[in-house]
């Protein structure tokens, strides 16, 4: 693949004493949506915040838009890529208004024109107008996401990582946030990078998968593969036989393609 | 619509409107308490008296006037006199600004230091955690009462060097309950949220984990004023704090504990301050724990 979004080569990740993910690598094209799928524990998440630079002690190459990846955060990264965390309750600090959440990004950058740009987002995820100087204990979880969401896409990154971004939330409101996401990438042409469980979540929203299990890369499929279930790894098969096969059946995903966004 | 409405909106218009919203439910919620009211009229008392001090005091805190020596409680002399014939409600009164001086400047003093020193630990961790809170804990590990001692024995006596030795004495529990407070949420997702948008560690100390701290110890600071007062007075006492004739409470009971058996009232009278000022610090930080105890997140 010429000039990938996200490449990870040989990529070791510890913590501490332990190594939780062995020589994953795969590579994601820019506007790709790609999915990491695999049982808790199996180190989806940790692959993520290695790229983030939340956990920083791997070996191996992390390049994210052709640019060797650091160990460490930094500020000239999180303009090409930002990160929406599993759980809306705990992902926006408790003491402070949507509106300081979504504006701290652009201060710490020295980016003007804040207040404006602050309620061109909040309409762009769909949030009315009026939460912008709620507290986050006066939002639901689904608008809590929308926001955390929002706060993401503040700097305008290319590349999204999205660690189980509707895991925590209901399946209706879960339905209203893939299809924020789904619009998003279209509307800005977003990378995606997204951990979940859930295979109906990736044949709605990705165009690939890798399956890890234990810390490594079982195998890497197309979502079409989820159709007719041509999985070639036994521990894939198990996987996608436990989801229940076709995942149309599931509801989340029966949602999720059914119901619009009402954004 | 009426102020309270504007207050309690639900969809605030301006970062100005949501905090008054949400330091007017707070307030509400502390007014709802009973204790926490009492505790509050009798630190507001103490900050009046400090305030109003000279027209509130009968007579002057210094003037001697050896004819009435040791007068019992009249209507003239409410608390009675002193071995010196000084009113001892009028030193009582002047006293109420020592108080207050040593309780605001050793607050002022040891809470920003306690609680920089824990957040920086807690959320470093490593070698840094364990340097600053080795140092916490050699402090900690000496009796209060004893290291201020020790402080003012080597500064030298004065009301100024108390409160040095206060503060100095003070800081270590902070740091702890800031660092405790500073673990619970340094790896949380909101915090490693700013640093992927590029925030310096400073900024997340500052905007982020210290206001998280604040509320606790305001909480713990509250309640330890008591104890503050308590070593205040103990160091007047024993002749360590304030020197004569300033009317500091703990060295006006030192003085009348000659007394003790004949002219109760000379030593007690000051005692009554102060527990009566302790008591209202106590009242009123448990009132505070209650309303700013995070996990209600500022009200209803």
């Amino acid at each position: 693949m010429r000039n990938p979004a996200i490449s990870l080569k040989d990529l070791d990740i510890s913590y501490g004493d332990t190594k939780v993910v062995r020589d994953v690598g795969f590579d994601v094209a820019p506007g790709e949506s790609f999915a990491l799928v695999g049982e808790s524990g199996s180190g989806k998440s940790t692959v993520l915040k290695a790229i983030a630079g939340l956990a920083p002690d791997w070996t191996g190459e992390i390049s994210v838009l052709g640019k060797p990846r650091g160990h460490g955060t930094d500020r000239a990264f999180s303009k090409t890529c930002q990160m929406v965390f599993q759980d809306p309750y705990a992902s926006l600090h408790p003491r402070k208004t949507i509106d300081t959440v979504l504006s701290e990004p652009l201060a710490i950058h020295g980016i003007g024109r804040r207040s404006e740009k602050v309620v061109e987002m909040l309409g762009a995820v769909g949030l009315d107008q009026r939460f912008r100087f709620r507290f986050p204990h006066q939002l639901s979880g689904g608008q809590r996401q929308r926001v955390a969401i929002a706060r993401a896409l503040m700097l305008e990154p290319k590349v999204m990582l999205l660690d189980e971004p509707t895991s925590a939330l209901d399946v209706s409101v879960q339905a209203e946030i893939l299809n924020l996401l789904k619009r998003l990438r279209r509307e800005q042409g977003l990378t995606y990078l997204m951990v979940t469980h859930n295979l109906p979540v990736v044949s709605f929203m990705c165009d690939r998968m890798a399956v890890m299990n234990k810390g490594r890369i079982v195998e890497i499929a197309p979502k079409t593969a989820l159709y007719d279930g041509s999985f070639a790894d036994p521990y894939t098969r198990d996987l996608y036989a436990a989801s229940g096969g076709n995942p149309d059946a599931d509801p989340a995903g029966a949602a999720a393609s059914e119901s619009k966004d009402p954004a | 619509m009426s102020t309270r409405d504007w207050l309690l909106d639900d969809s605030p218009a301006t970062l100005t409107q949501a905090n008054l919203g949400r330091a007017w439910r707070m307030s509400t919620a502390l007014l709802r308490n009973p204790l926490a009211v009492a505790g509050l009229l009798i630190v507001l008392l103490l900050l009046a008296t400090a305030l109003f001090a000279p027209w509130i005091a009968p007579e002057s805190p210094v003037g001697q006037n050896l004819q009435a020596r040791l007068l019992p409680p009249s209507a003239e002399h409410w608390m009675g006199t002193d071995e010196l014939g000084r009113d001892i409600f009028s030193r009582v009164v002047y006293g109420s600004r020592i108080t207050l001086l040593i309780v605001a400047l050793v607050a002022v003093i040891s809470a920003p230091l306690g609680l920089i020193i824990g957040a920086v630990a807690g959320y470093f961790g490593g070698w840094v955690d364990r340097i600053l809170m080795g140092v916490t804990d050699i402090f900690l590990s000496l009796p209060k009462l004893i290291l201020a001692l020790a402080f003012v024995a080597a500064l030298g006596p004065g009301i100024e060097n108390a409160i040095i030795a206060i503060a100095i004495t003070a800081w270590p529990a902070y740091a702890r309950i800031a660092r405790a407070e500073t673990l619970t949420f340094r790896n949380s997702e909101y915090i490693q949220a700013v640093r992927l948008v590029g925030g310096s560690h400073a900024r997340i100390i500052f905007r982020h984990v210290l206001p998280l701290c604040t509320s606790s110890m305001i909480v713990r600071v509250t309640l330890d004023m008591a104890g503050i007062i308590l070593t205040a007075a103990g160091l007047g006492f024993l002749g360590l704090g304030a020197q004569p004739p300033l009317p500091e409470w703990g060295a006006m009971i030192s003085r009348g504990r000659t007394f003790i058996l004949d002219q109760w009232w000379v030593a007690t009278m000051p005692g009554f301050a102060i527990i009566l000022v302790s008591l209202g610090f106590c009242f009123l930080g448990d009132g505070l724990r209650d309303v700013l105890d995070p996990k209600q997140g500022g009200g209803k």
